[in-house]
């Protein structure tokens, strides 16, 4: 398999962590550095592995999705209110309350998914086109009930400030989370765990069941798969569902998870990195799963420089910004496009409406 | 023709054929707008109320018509960058990338060239130099993808997605670090202002309206005739519909699909310029959030064509100006209008529902301009 691609990922992840570790060096002692740069690369990758597992659903079955965007910021806004709204108004207890609005927000992110899959598979509509609808929907839903539930006329709280129910718990596994150095991976939040098992739960589901043969077949060849019996439109629809499910899941990490409040357009471009981490991964769950860590480390990267912000070497201090580093993932996907390092192949069907009665 | 055709008929049937192509999209609009006072009663609010209010902030006073016509200008020419796009085959979502840095391009020579050049320089030079810088970097940035796809078949989708989040952090380290505004109260990633000699001026005083908006319609004229009446844009047409038989008839494709990037760019960096020479008078992060997207609908609204583009532009500019008017009578916000704008690309792209609920007659046009990832 892309052992080339592995390689190059596995360099840029031990390069960002050793560039850390020298220069915190003075002030912590690495173990520990490497612990923290994994456990937060974790955490920051878990809405762009979700993400990417959304695109995968979508492809491999043959609809392009730019729309992940759009699934991830409603389903952040729905989640979030949903579990404010069982919180403050019907006065249910903040675990629950955040397990129900993850459940709404995976929903929310379903609806998503089944007016993408409406648009590309049943009208026919340009996929990409049908994304754009997604995205700008999703921008102008999540803007507009944030302002009218909130301060609006129609506020849900009755002008009162709602109480926030927090976010999920840090699940803290015993005895692995105290290896050294990696030990930050098994103590995280409920929804990075989660991400992590749905990686393996789709790698076995797409390569080693009946679904995923079909799924796959309707990606590659769905005239072939129509008549192999497959019901091609039903297979897009339930695959391009449950990717918005998982985009879903991906958006409750930005409101219940990660920080307790919405803001307009807080996904800030994080569905279009997922989007870049499925090509990266060359549309398979594990190599997706590699992708987000490696972006992830870059954006950990990141935070972490601004710990050791007085140790670092003046011609370095341009690295803190959020600018420089924010590049890595844009620009090594479009490496990646180029071919340089290995080829990225997306299934052949990728793209192209799917019309029973043609014939061709 | 011949003279034996009733004058009238003749009439009628050219007013039948110039309307027809133009009944989905305002069915479309239509349709979105109802669709949108659901969703303002639904909320609690008076619909009616809503678009009066609409409708007064934006061509109610001639104040608010010259602020639609300010609003309208970005709207044509993203608008004709993403439809001339589509005209050569290409999917350009990299808009929003390439009037930043058309933006950020501008305010540099809008600020820096008198220093330079040691000393100031006269309007008639700097302006036309402020606008152009413009233009340049954004063909040049939109050259990108289309080399990488003529080079390597790399998809214009990805790589103007990438290069729209590239270009946003190219822009923010600049207005962050060597092109920050030095002002010693300044805390905000800007530029610092341009000089008065590189500002294009209002076109009455006391109004906001300048002479950017005149130049878009120029450029929308001028995309029309380009794509009509020259070589290059039948090239770009016919690449865009069949680049095997243009390859065939002996066009040269690689080359046509980095020109036809370039001129869209151009055209999305002309509007990033035109926001700094005539309306901030600097770049300041943030403000271009969402061109892009927009100019996707309004360059379907408008058919992908010019004459189309303008009119669907208006109508976008209308909508953000009157939205102020709105939400200040009666409370609904203005998000509401980011809400009908997505239902307008949804049901100009999925005509079929439109056709079905207007029992229109009449072959479905089919808008797929892509064709997955790997062609």
């Amino acid at each position: 398999m892309d052992y080339r691609r592995y390689g190059f990922i596995a360099a840029i992840v031990v390069v960002l962590i050793g560039i850390i570790v020298k220069l915190g060096a003075a002030q912590v002692s690495p173990a520990s550095i490497v612990a923290s740069m994994i456990a937060t690369t974790i955490a920051v990758a878990t809405p762009l592995t979700l993400g990417a597992l959304c695109g995968i659903c979508c492809e491999r079955a043959g609809v392009v999705n730019i729309g992940i965007e759009g699934m991830m910021l409603t389903a952040a806004f729905f989640g979030w209110f949903g579990a404010l709204y069982i919180s403050s108004i019907l006065h249910v207890g903040p675990m629950t309350s955040l397990l129900l609005g993850v459940l709404i927000a995976i929903i929310s992110g379903a609806l998503m998914g089944l007016l993408h899959a409406l648009l590309t598979v049943t009208f026919e509509v340009d996929q990409i086109i049908a994304g754009t609808v997604v995205n700008l929907l999703a921008m102008g839903m999540t803007g507009f009930c944030n302002r009218q539930l909130f301060f609006g006329a129609g506020s849900a709280f009755g002008g009162q400030i709602p109480r926030a129910p927090g976010t999920l718990p840090r699940i803290h596994i015993p005895i692995l989370a105290d290896i050294p150095f990696i030990g930050g991976m098994f103590d995280q939040q409920p929804i990075a765990f989660t991400a992590l098992v749905l990686v393996f739960v789709a790698h076995f589901v797409l390569f080693y069941t009946q679904w995923g043969l079909r799924t796959r077949a309707v990606g590659e060849h769905p005239r072939a798969a129509s008549a192999a019996g497959i019901d091609v439109i039903r297979v897009r629809y339930i695959n391009i569902v449950i990717g918005g499910a998982i985009a879903g899941l991906g958006g409750a990490y930005f409101t219940l998870e990660s920080v307790p409040s919405f803001e307009p357009l807080m996904t800030n471009g994080r569905g279009f990195i997922a989007l870049a981490a499925m090509i990266f991964g060359n549309w398979k769950p594990i190599g997706a799963l590699a992708a987000a860590l490696v972006f992830g480390a870059a954006q950990a990267f990141q935070i972490n420089l601004q710990l050791f912000r007085d140790v670092i070497p003046p011609k370095f201090t341009f690295l803190q910004q959020s600018s420089v580093v924010g590049l890595v993932p844009y620009v090594l996907t479009l490496i990646i496009l180029t071919g340089v390092i290995g080829k990225t192949t997306p299934p052949a069907a990728d793209g192209v409406p799917y019309d029973r009665e043609r014939r061709s | 023709m011949t003279a034996s055709d009733s004058p009238t008929s003749g009439l009628g049937e050219k007013i039948r054929k110039l309307t027809a192509p133009w009944k989905v999209p305002a069915l479309a609009v239509f349709t979105a707008m109802v669709v949108g006072a659901i969703l303002i009663a639904v909320a609690g609010g008076d619909p009616l109320a809503a678009y009066a209010g609409m409708f007064e902030g934006s061509l109610g006073s001639p104040r608010a018509v010259a602020e639609t016509l300010v609003w309208s200008t970005p709207y044509i020419l993203t608008g004709l960058s993403v439809a001339l796009a589509f005209q050569g085959g290409l999917f350009n979502i990299g808009a929003e990338g390439q009037l930043a840095l058309g933006a950020v391009a501008a305010a540099l020579v809008g600020y820096g060239l008198p220093g330079l050049l040691g000393g100031s320089v006269p309007a008639i030079v700097h302006v036309p130099a402020t606008i152009l810088a413009g233009g340049v970097a954004g063909a040049l940035w939109a050259a990108i993808p289309g080399w990488l796809k003529a080079r390597t078949g790399a998809h214009e989708v990805i790589s103007t997605i990438m290069l729209n989040y590239v270009a946003l952090n190219i822009v923010s380290f600049l207005l962050n670090g060597p092109m920050k505004d030095p002002a010693p109260d300044n805390v905000i990633a800007r530029t610092p202002l341009i000089a008065e000699s590189a500002s294009l001026s209002p076109i009455l005083s006391g109004f906001r309206l300048h002479w950017g908006f005149p130049l878009a319609l120029i450029a929308a004229a001028l995309v029309a005739w380009m794509l009509k009446r020259t070589t290059l844009g039948f090239e770009i047409r016919t690449v865009g519909a069949n680049p095997e038989a243009a390859r065939y008839a002996g066009m040269k494709v690689g080359r046509t699909i980095v020109v036809s990037m370039a001129l869209s760019g151009t055209l999305a960096g002309l509007a990033g310029a035109i926001e700094v020479s005539a309306l901030n008078h600097r770049h300041q992060l943030g403000f271009s959030q969402g061109y892009g997207f927009d100019a996707i609908a309004i360059a379907l609204l408008g058919k992908t064509k010019p004459a189309g583009v303008v009119p669907a532009a208006l109508l976008f500019g209308m909508m953000r100006s009157g939205a102020p008017r709105m939400q200040f009578l009666t409370q609904i916000p203005v998000d509401v209008i980011s809400v009908i704008q997505a239902l307008i690309l949804l049901f100009v792209a999925a005509d079929v529902m439109v056709r079905r609920l207007y029992r229109l007659r009449g072959e479905r046009e089919r808008v797929v301009i892509t064709r997955g990832w790997g062609s």
